[in-house]
């Protein structure tokens, strides 16, 4: 990023760490800063604390791998959800995802990244070990793939399942097909596709939800 | 400065990367243009119209319109989505290795007609082959050809004398095939009769036919090696999809290997409460 002269360099400095995160781009960064500076110093202090405290006290969860602050994390510690399930994610923001829509009364496992076999990326560089160490003693009874439908996530469903499938537990895939709200005319060969191949009964009754 | 023209191309998706929260950055393999590499926007978002028709390993037709630095997809359109290649893991696997060894030979505005069909025909072929490791074998060798690394096969690579089936080596250093007297004298692997029978039948014949073809576990093995030397020395470098083709080959031993840990350990814990 080009540093304007007339930028004082505490400030560019702060422009540049904003412009380092994900998804911000120079102006973003400096409208960033800038409001940073004009606010109060007590909001200033609750960034920064928000910021090193994150650094300092988050750890993985030592069962599923997900971030915490408290080893056993509370999903893993919650004795009302099910033992025999387990459903496994790329990242942490898809255990946040599945929570949101409450439809997984299981127990999580986070891989950390899929396998992206162009980018060298393999099952060792993800939590799958951590992942084997908590089947094929009888409790977990089925495990819910429920990774990205893209290659990436296709590559680490296909490896998991091999794996897994020697180890006598049930495995399944999250279903997908058509998003809500999208149009049937736009949709995809593949889409359509799997939609059409996992498409469901509609109860006459209820109708479909 | 004068205005350019957005453009239209067929083209085969090779791979992807994400860009900032709802991109993607396509690269893509058009027979007329070689590489290009195309800012794909919002296919990170669930009700993208767009994101179905650039994911890697299909073929589609693409409008292009230059943005600042790369390309930017305008439209897509898929002409082949090969599901094969994405439910089953073993053609996924044998697909993005040919898919990287174009993704790394070829160059941006370098019309590239020959290996375009060449790709086209592999990844059709590996749809419903019932050998999807011979396909890649086959579309390896004219791969090599295409790329100026054809392995000699009739003649031997030192002294020019022609060759038999048997008491060969293979150099992919020197590029193919070393007669039993200079394979004697320490030049080369052992090139089995199997395998050097194989290349010579692979070269002349139809995908189709290649696959047909019985291999047994110790001549696919010494075929792997040969080949991939070969790739290395045109590349420069090993492919990096082939370490999830080892990862897979292994999967099914860790995945025996777990269960019998957990049954240890459940024997363990019972032992223990029981005392």
């Amino acid at each position: 990023m080009q540093r304007s002269p007339a930028t004082a360099p505490t400030i560019a400095r702060l422009i540049e760490a904003f412009h380092r995160l994900p998804g911000i781009g120079p102006k973003s960064a400096q409208r960033l800063a800038y409001h940073v500076l004009r606010a109060p110093r007590a909001e200033a202090e609750a960034l920064s604390e928000a910021l090193l405290e994150v650094k300092d006290s988050t750890r993985l969860c030592g069962i599923c791998q997900n971030i915490t602050d408290a080893d056993p994390c509370a999903v893993c510690l919650d004795p009302q959800r099910s033992d025999s399930t387990i459903c496994v994610v790329e990242e942490p923001l898809d255990v946040a995802a599945i929570e949101r829509a409450g439809v997984h009364r299981g127990r999580y496992h986070v891989l950390h990244g899929a396998i992206s076999p162009m980018d060298g990326v393999g099952p060792e560089d993800l939590k799958v070990r951590e992942l084997l160490a908590r089947l094929g003693d009888a409790t977990v009874e089925e495990v819910i793939l429920a990774m990205n439908p893209n290659l990436e996530g296709e590559a680490t469903a296909g490896y998991l399942s091999r794996v897994i499938s020697v180890m006598g537990v049930r495995i399944t895939r999250i279903a997908h097909g058509l998003p809500v709200g999208a149009d049937v005319e736009y949709a995809d060969e593949r889409t359509l596709r799997a939609a059409m191949t996992h498409r469901v009964e509609v109860d006459a009754q209820r109708g479909d939800d | 400065m004068p205005r350019i023209r957005p453009i239209r191309t067929e083209a085969i998706v090779l791979r992807q990367r994400p860009l900032g929260d709802a991109d993607r950055i396509c690269v893509l393999f058009s027979p007329n243009r070689g590489r290009i590499e195309a800012v794909a926007k919002g296919v990170r978002k669930p009700l993208s119209k767009l994101s179905g028709h650039v994911e890697p390993l299909s073929r589609g037709q693409f409008g292009l319109a230059h943005g600042r630095s790369l390309e930017v997809v305008t439209d897509a359109q898929t002409l082949d989505s090969w599901p094969a290649l994405h439910e089953d893991v073993d053609r996924m696997t044998e697909a993005l290795a040919m898919a990287e060894l174009v993704d790394r030979s070829t160059d941006f505005d370098v019309a590239s007609g020959a290996l375009y069909q060449l790709l086209r025909h592999s990844l059709d072929e590996l749809t419903t082959s019932s050998s999807p490791r011979s396909v890649r074998w086959w579309f390896v060798l004219r791969f090599l050809d295409q790329q100026g690394y054809r392995p000699e096969l009739d003649s031997c690579v030192r002294c020019r004398n022609e060759v038999g089936p048997e008491g060969n080596g293979f150099s992919a250093v020197d590029g193919g095939v070393v007669c039993p007297t200079c394979h004697g004298s320490g030049v080369g692997q052992r090139l089995s009769s199997a395998v050097f029978r194989l290349l010579r039948y692979m070269r002349r014949s139809s995908c189709e036919s290649t696959a047909q073809v019985r291999v047994d576990a110790d001549a696919s093995a010494e075929l792997e090696r040969h080949l991939r030397l070969s790739l290395e020395q045109a590349l420069d470098g090993r492919l990096r999809s082939s370490g999830f083709a080892e990862s897979l080959a292994r999967a099914e031993t860790i995945g025996r290997s777990a269960a019998s840990s957990a049954a240890e350990r459940v024997q363990e814990e019972q032992k223990h409460a029981a005392i």
